[in-house]
């Protein structure tokens, strides 16, 4: 089955990439392995027929997204930082909240099914494509939602702007 | 051999990659790797809603998952604004050297 080969190449990728993202010390080597597992996301995405999803995280996250952060990781003098400690002093305490996190997740997948009774899956296959779909949706039931993101954008733009004068 | 692929196989990478990114977000001292397992974890939910919604057969997880990437946008703009400004003032990035509100 060609989908079970490609589901585990982008899910290697993308366990891989994050790893790397987490672990490596140089902060743009950091960058591009988290490039790396966006798009095995975003190849996630396509194998889950959500074409829209797919060039939507090309473009924001890879193109722009993480352009902004090689930006960023220029203009801020990161040579001092990778020469240092890379964790902190109290990773004991995050290991165990992560640990904890890890075993209610575990718990959760294996038990679910049984603890929460899942809702009635109706499966009305969409007629038309994937975009169609989305357009339909979100400008018709999602109307007032997109308007309140394009007023969260025009706050996220002050808001970078008024960050980068030049005395705060 | 090659068994399908069902929603669980989603669900369990997504777990992984959110818990991936905890470890970032908690041990890390670098602010701008901080953010960037900030916006794994954001990724992780978004699989998680594309596959639930790929399960009920309609957009709306989808639509959900467009209005994460516009909060990612959002919070990755002034998230790096402010570490420009917090370097501009305080010369590190390192965030256990910002302590400024501890006592």
């Amino acid at each position: 089955m060609v989908e079970t080969a490609l589901f585990y190449a982008f899910a290697v990728l993308t366990i891989a990439g994050a790893i790397l993202t987490v672990t490596l010390r140089n902060a743009i080597h950091c960058a591009i392995s988290l490039i790396g597992s966006l798009a095995g996301v975003a190849g996630l995405y396509l194998l889950q027929q959500a074409e829209f999803l797919f060039a939507v995280q090309i473009v924001l996250y890879i193109g722009g997204i993480m352009v902004l952060f090689l930006f960023v990781i220029m203009l801020v003098n990161l040579d001092a930082a990778a020469k240092e400690r890379q964790y902190h002093r109290h990773w004991l305490a995050a290991a165990v909240c992560v640990a904890g996190t890890g075993a209610l997740f575990t718990a959760f997948l294996l038990r679910g099914q049984t603890l929460v009774k899942p809702a009635a899956v109706e499966q009305a296959e969409p007629v038309a494509g994937n975009v169609e779909t989305i357009a339909v949706a979100l400008f018709q039931q999602f109307l007032v939602p997109f308007e309140v993101a394009s007023l969260l954008l025009l706050v996220a733009i002050v808001g970078g702007v008024v960050m980068a004068k030049k005395r705060i | 051999m090659l068994h399908p692929i069902t929603p669980e196989h989603y669900l369990v990478l997504s777990a992984a990659l959110l818990l991936i990114g905890t470890v970032g977000i908690l041990m890390r001292r670098n602010a701008v790797v901080i953010l960037m397992s900030l916006e794994l974890i954001l990724n992780a939910v978004n699989l998680n809603l594309v596959a639930f919604g790929k399960q009920h057969g309609n957009a709306s997880g989808q639509i959900f998952a467009i209005f994460i990437i516009t909060v990612a946008v959002a919070e990755a703009a002034v998230g790096l604004g402010i570490l420009i400004a917090l370097f501009r003032n305080k010369e590190t990035v390192l965030v256990d050297e910002i302590d400024l509100l501890k006592w």
